[in-house]
């Protein structure tokens, strides 16, 4: 066999192995891996509505999704209402939130207390920020200081910002990450952009 | 064990370590050392890797044609490497999640294709296993010794354990960043090479 067609009959060998075992690996693995994400999900709503999930099992997770949150649809957009027990009406609302961040997309929910204004709790999901510097945006550290800080007031998107770390903060700033300024701008552009996004949606439900 | 097995085993964990002697592998130490468990599953990811690869390119050392002797490297690591994250993703989600690009970037860890160049396409399988074997082990313990001094330094913990140093212990946040990485990782290799009194030429 001359030198060429062995050189080309051997590369398409290695490249109809590789193929097949990859396929036949992400075919197998495939429903595991998406009952995974739709569960990450489910527990990072149940995370947004400030329930402490740390020592919970996959199972009290999935029990605590089922029995307070319900799915919803405002104007087109999703929604997710938490429900105290025994309670009629939802005493919190969450939406998920997306932007870019310095390297990703960052992807979360924000759940917003019965006032519709202040913020119950936030988290995020999914990104490809630097481990240790962006990546810091998932960590309660962070993330804790959003409780109780105002997104809307009288209606109104207030502008949430990220400040530098240790500079003054009011009722819709939170301290940022020291060495992702960029992650933390683009949690602040995302935040003004769904807090838009839904701001109509809330004043009308206020209304009634 | 036979003492050229052994040897081959045995010399990466110390006398010819990967990432403190070789320099090789060291953006991941950086970026996956922040906890213990997190360096354990890159350890494990890794060290399946170069093994399996050194095994399988030694394997097709002799029908690899020369022309395309590295692309083919390329294609057998890059297909092991999808097939520990997918494997990761299935069954470690929450690691998979911390340790993100890093085990894609297993195809790009020097460690890996330097192990398939310098040793596989020279040797039959079984050495070739046994040495990627002792390369990924060797690479793992620095991790893992790297990763317990940020845990413990930063976190105040050893792979997710609270350790007794009383309520007011404040982690010290350098540890936890990659620079605090850096410096942890040139004093351990600043140490290796005093012991050994190996001198750069």
């Amino acid at each position: 066999m001359r030198e060429e067609t062995k050189t080309i009959t051997f590369a398409a060998i290695i490249c109809i192995t590789c193929s097949l075992l990859l396929s036949g690996t992400a075919a197998g693995l495939k429903s595991r891996q998406e009952a995974n994400k739709a569960f990450d999900v489910k527990r990072n709503i149940v995370k947004a509505f400030g329930v402490s999930i740390g020592e919970m099992k996959r199972l009290e997770i999935e029990a605590t999704f089922e029995k307070h949150v319900s799915e919803e649809t405002a104007d087109g957009l999703p929604l997710y209402t938490w429900t105290d027990d025994g309670a009629k009406r939802p005493s919190k609302y969450a939406f998920p939130i997306s932007g870019k961040g310095l390297w990703s997309t960052l992807y979360g929910y924000l759940a917003l207390n019965a006032d519709l204004e202040t913020i119950a709790g936030i988290s995020f999901y999914k990104h490809g920020e630097t481990p240790g510097l962006g990546a810091e945006i998932e960590k309660d550290w962070f993330l804790s200081q959003f409780a109780g800080k105002r997104l809307y007031a009288n209606g109104k998107s207030t502008g949430f910002t990220i400040t530098k770390p240790g500079s003054p903060l009011n009722d819709s700033t939170v301290d940022g990450i020291s060495g992702a300024t960029l992650t933390g701008k683009g949690v602040e552009a995302l935040l003004r952009k769904d807090a838009e996004q839904y701001a109509n949606y809330f004043n009308h439900i206020k209304g009634n | 064990m036979a003492s050229a097995a052994k040897k081959l085993l045995m010399d990466p964990f110390f006398d010819n370590n990967p990432v403190t002697v070789q320099v090789l592998g060291i953006c991941s130490a950086l970026a996956v050392t922040v906890k213990v468990d997190t360096a354990i599953v890159m350890t494990l990811a890794l060290t399946a890797v170069v093994a399996l690869s050194n095994f399988v390119i030694s394997l097709l050392r002799n029908v690899i044609p020369s022309g395309i002797r590295m692309i083919v490297e390329m294609a057998v690591i890059a297909t092991l490497v999808i097939i520990a994250d997918q494997l990761l993703q299935a069954f470690l989600f929450d690691i998979s999640k911390q340790l993100s690009v890093f085990v894609g970037l297993i195809i790009t860890n020097c460690i890996v294709m330097g192990r398939a160049e310098a040793f596989a396409l020279q040797n039959p399988p079984k050495d070739s296993f046994l040495d990627g074997l002792g390369s990924g082990l060797g690479y793992g313990i620095v991790l893992i010794t790297v990763a317990s001094i940020r845990e413990i330094l930063g976190f105040g913990k050893w792979f997710g354990i609270t350790l007794p140093f009383g309520e007011n212990f404040t982690g010290n946040g350098l540890a936890l960043l990659a620079p605090g990485a850096f410096i942890i990782l040139g004093l351990l290799i600043w140490l290796q090479r005093t012991i050994t009194k190996k001198v750069e030429e």
